[in-house]
């Protein structure tokens, strides 16, 4: 198979000026978005995360690279040759405006040398280090080649000789008031050494560090110049094969695995985002089953956006399962507020928002389905229009959502005809549940009328619970059947473990 | 070169954690009172007794040692006072003189370095002409190891070399640095670099044979100038860090000197108050933390005795061989003057000092706990027993065998069946993982609970009543009874008013 991209098993869809998806706001998917690839601003990854696939052949391509990601040596390869090429391009630009000959073929010298490791550490880990995605074993074939090719290796066997005569040059400065001079280094001895070894009896542990952080890299100043051309004078030799190096290779980098950093970097970004969740909080992730029958399940699962809000607030993350069987289609979310309805309703959309981008999703298990469009709506609270004109507004909008929506769509609707009266919202609501089932999608739907949950075997009825003894206590559990009421009656001892078994237990002997 | 003033083998780290229990061992035992005392004014020595005594030390080996130093410094306040006041000096010579090391470039920090060292070289005369006057008189291992130390470490030949160096670092012939083409051919690696000429001068290292290119800056070329100035600086940035954090380490060692000693400075000025107070103090008899000792002779509340600068009631008993001391008795009878008094006298000789007694002996302990009954939380986030509860469950986290747990009023907040019932279950526990408890209580029901069980590792004090309902606040051997005689209290009170 000739290698196309690491994202795609066919050639690749134009992503120039793709739009978000409308349901990304709704689902905070957008914040996930925007942190996911905020440190990798330089990669412009936003374009990959707009584009959900409905094909579950092109899904089990990402899954399979993201897989083979998810192993700490992968990661840390495709670091090391992100942060090289990287490099390399920096530096290859720099030298376009520096002024002194040899510091400018210097740096052009250090590109190529950069970019010769980026793709040598790359070939390098794609034969050491296992891997199962076809997206890899593609790379494989293509970098393999390329690094053999006679053209690569002259260029990296010539930048290390080159480097090497350069590397090898040491000579003394010294330096007077207003004058210095320049000569061979002559075997001097380090006198810092001497001065730390008189007082190091003095030693008291660490200290602070006075080296001062002299900024050095880019520039190079008309003295620096100046003893340049004299360390050229003093060692001509190793300045000729610089010449020759820079009028051979002009221009050195291949386009594919320009392509190759950039995409690579969308695994990479959601993986280093799920990380600290996975790692600090413990929270599961998995790869999802996808399927085109309308049987969804899920265990375990949680709104990815709130965990990472929580983690900064130490905080729990309450985990939620789903189910969709048989006939079922419709999860109708009820019960308190403040229950984690919402979040329950996010989470149904993120998971396959996630899944249709080829990435593990928030959940301990899930099977989930394709689908050609995920659709939602939110009741917006900034609204500030009156009651009758926000009721039409979110009847234009459901029409808008109806007229998109097909038998293979995802629907995720929170609290509309909230501002109507009740007899009204349960009319509504009926005819807008019925048009739902008709279509045979799937969805959420969270509402507070109770009657919409046992409206046929379409719709599964779910409840946010609370705290059996302390009803304003929220579980943020929501379970598929209404809380039974069972009490815990715990002694305060208890509570606090503080029984003589407990503290037995507690301390060791 | 190492101080080794408070352990035999490290210096004392004042960034240690306290223990987790040190906010409420300061609160229950008054610990403020006691170290303002051994402070007298100074917060350093104040922060030093504050940190020394809640890290309280749980090996014999460690607090003999202090003991004896202490020992050494209660004959020689004079020697020790003017040691304490080299690093002091040091302070103050930074302070008058605006040594310190604040610039961001090596030739400032090198130059401040030098003027540090100067003066701190200074200070080190001093310290080596103390050594060598009084070490004789002292004789704790920890005193004759420094001491030797300092006449060892600090000889003429050590003075001779740093007195060579802190000419040379002025570098008034210019400086001579080595370096190696970096990326881009850019200058790095530069070292500083002594010349080999034989007289190691500058100047003939130049009139060599060797090729040497030479350029004269243009008077009026600012920027040569100032570039030339920081590639000098990278050729002096290792040697003013090597200046600079000698100088560190030097102050860091009077630093060290300056800790350790503040503490054995905070017991001698304890020592002289109490003593001039007219209170017995005694150094404690040790025994390991798997024994149960306590014994005591005119065991008062130091605390108590500074707040009130006289004379206290003090207590005398024996509990060798006991878990358990429940104390029981009269209200304002002096239950909780007893329960400091001992607490006081277990942090304080597990810190290395003397204690408030005439004779005080005791088993160590692998911690100090104290579960005082509090105020209504402010907050009212939780109920009293819930955050009593609370606060028993955090010391049960911290809990190893061998500890000591103080109770005073615990449970106390709930009716009393289930209050003693809470306690039985946690002393149970604590007695079985073989924690020593000291439990003061004016509730009948717990005390009776463990009199009935007439364990033989359980000891009951009660607080002294004369017949006649006057207290004489000594708490003695005496089982438990079913009243506190608060009706005495309440009679005393309303009486006073009529």
């Amino acid at each position: 198979m000739p290698f196309f991209s690491i994202l795609f098993n066919h050639p690749a869809p134009p992503l120039d000026g793709i739009q978000p998806p409308a349901c990304l706001r709704d689902l905070n998917l957008d914040q996930i978005i925007e942190a996911v690839t905020a440190p990798k601003q330089d990669y412009d990854l936003k374009p990959f995360f707009y584009l959900p696939l409905a094909d579950d052949g092109a899904i089990a391509y990402r899954q399979e690279v993201t897989r083979d990601l998810q192993d700490k040596t992968w990661m840390a390869h495709i670091c090391a040759f992100a942060g090289r090429m990287a490099a390399a391009r920096r530096y290859r630009t720099m030298t376009e405006k520096l002024d002194f000959e040899y510091h400018k073929k210097g740096w052009f010298l250090e590109a190529a040398l950069t970019y010769c490791e980026a793709v040598e550490g790359l070939a390098e880990a794609l034969q050491t280090t296992p891997l199962a995605s076809r997206g890899l074993q593609g790379l494989r074939e293509y970098v393999l080649a390329y690094v053999q090719s006679p053209a690569f290796r002259l260029l990296a066997d010539e930048a290390r000789q080159v480097k090497a005569g350069l590397a090898a040059v040491k000579y003394s400065l010294i330096i007077q008031t207003g004058r210095f001079s320049v000569r061979r280094y002559e075997d001097e001895t380090d006198y810092s050494l001497e001065v730390e070894k008189t007082f190091a009896r003095f030693k008291q542990g660490a200290v602070k560090d006075y080296r001062v952080n002299l900024y050095q890299g880019t520039g190079m100043n008309h003295i620096e110049a100046k003893i340049l051309e004299f360390v050229v004078r003093l060692y001509p030799e190793p300045f000729a094969a610089l010449d020759r190096f820079c009028e051979r290779h002009a221009d050195f980098m291949d386009a594919t695995l320009l392509t190759f950093d950039r995409e690579v970097q969308f695994y990479v970004a959601y993986l280093d985002y799920i990380a600290p969740l996975q790692e600090e909080s413990g929270l599961p992730f998995c790869f999802p089953e996808m399927g085109e029958e309308r049987q969804v399940k899920a265990r375990d699962a949680f709104d990815l956006a709130l965990a990472e809000n929580l983690r900064y607030e130490g905080a729990a993350v309450v985990l939620n399962d789903f189910e969709l069987r048989g006939a079922e289609r419709i999860l109708v979310i009820t019960g308190p507020n403040q229950g984690g309805k919402t979040t329950f309703a996010r989470m149904f959309g993120q998971l396959h928002y996630l899944a249709a981008l080829g990435l593990p999703v928030p959940a301990r298990q899930a099977r989930l389905a394709l689908c050609d469009r995920l659709l939602t709506h939110f009741e917006r609270q900034e609204d500030i229009r009156t009651l009758r004109g926000k009721l039409q507004d979110d009847l234009m909008r459901i029409h808008d959502l109806l007229k998109e929506t097909t038998p293979r769509s995802i629907v995720i609707l929170n609290e509309i005809f909230s501002s109507t009266t009740l007899k009204d919202a349960l009319f509504l609501s009926r005819k807008i549940m019925t048009r739902l089932l008709e279509l045979d999608v799937l969805g959420v739907w969270v509402t507070f009328l109770d009657e919409l949950a046992a409206l046929n075997e379409k719709t599964v009825s779910m409840v946010s619970t609370v705290v059996p003894e302390n009803p304003a206590e929220r579980t943020f559990k929501i379970v598929r059947r209404p809380a039974d009421g069972l009490a815990y009656a715990l002694s305060l001892a208890e509570k606090h473990r503080l029984t003589r078994a407990q503290i037995l237990e507690r301390i060791r002997p | 070169m190492n101080v080794f003033l408070l352990y035999p083998d490290r210096n004392f780290d004042p960034q240690t954690p306290l223990p987790p229990n040190a906010a409420d061992l300061t609160q229950d035992l008054a610990l403020e009172t006691l170290w303002q005392a051994m402070a007298q004014g100074d917060k350093f020595l104040f922060e030093t007794a504050r940190l020394v005594l809640l890290s309280g030390s749980q090996e014999m080996g460690v607090i003999h040692y202090r003991q004896q130093i202490l020992q050494d410094c209660l004959k020689n306040p004079a020697t020790v006072r003017a040691l304490y006041q080299i690093p002091i000096e040091a302070i103050e010579n930074k302070q008058r003189h605006w040594l310190g090391i604040f610039s961001h470039y090596p030739a400032g920090i090198l130059s401040s370095a030098v003027e540090m060292l100067e003066m701190l070289v200074g200070l080190l005369h001093r310290l080596r002409q103390i050594a060598d006057e009084h070490a004789a008189d002292f004789e704790s291992p920890g005193f004759r190891r420094f001491f030797a130390m300092i006449q060892q470490e600090l000889d003429d030949a050590c003075f001779a070399e740093m007195e060579a160096h802190l000419r040379q670092l002025r570098f008034r012939e210019g400086v001579l640095l080595s370096a190696e083409l970096g990326p881009g051919n850019e200058g790095t690696n530069y070292v500083l670099r002594k010349p080999n000429t034989p007289d190691g001068l500058m100047k003939r290292l130049l009139s060599r044979k060797s090729p040497v290119y030479s350029f004269t800056l243009h008077p009026r070329d600012d920027h040569g100038a100032r570039a030339l100035g920081e590639l000098r600086d990278r050729g002096l940035n290792l040697v003013a860090n090597a200046a600079a954090q000698s100088a560190d380490h030097i102050d860091g060692f009077l630093t060290v000197l300056r800790r350790e000693l503040a503490f054995y400075i905070g017991a001698l000025n304890l020592y002289e108050q109490l003593t001039a107070l007219g209170h017995p103090v005694a150094f404690p008899g040790l025994h390991p933390a798997e024994e149960r000792r306590h014994t005591y002779r005119g065991l008062y509340d130091v605390c108590l005795a500074l707040t009130m600068r006289k004379r206290v009631v003090a207590n005398d008993g024996e509990a060798e061989g006991k878990d358990l001391m429940l104390i029981t008795g009269a209200n304002q009878g002096g239950k909780s003057t007893f329960l400091r008094s001992i607490g006081l006298a277990q942090v304080m000789m597990q810190a290395g000092l003397f204690v408030p007694a005439e004779e005080f002996s005791a088993n160590l302990c692998s911690g100090i706990f104290t579960h005082y009954r509090r105020e209504e939380d402010a907050s009212m986030k939780s109920g009293k027993l819930d955050e009593e509860l609370k606060r028993m469950s955090a010391i049960v986290n911290h809990l190893r065998p061998h500890a000591l747990v103080l109770f005073n009023e615990s449970f106390a907040a709930t009716n009393e069946r289930e209050g003693a019932e809470i306690a039985r279950q946690v002393v149970d526990a604590l007695l079985e993982r073989r924690v020593k408890v000291f439990f003061v209580t004016h509730q009948y029901e717990l005390a009776r609970g463990y009199h009935e069980r007439q364990a033989p590792n359980a000891l009951f004090l009660r607080a002294e009543r004369q017949p006649d309902g006057s207290r004489t606040y000594r708490v003695r051997p005496g089982d438990p009874q079913p009243t506190s005689h608060g009706e005495d209290v309440y009679r005393k009170v309303f009486e006073k008013e009529r």
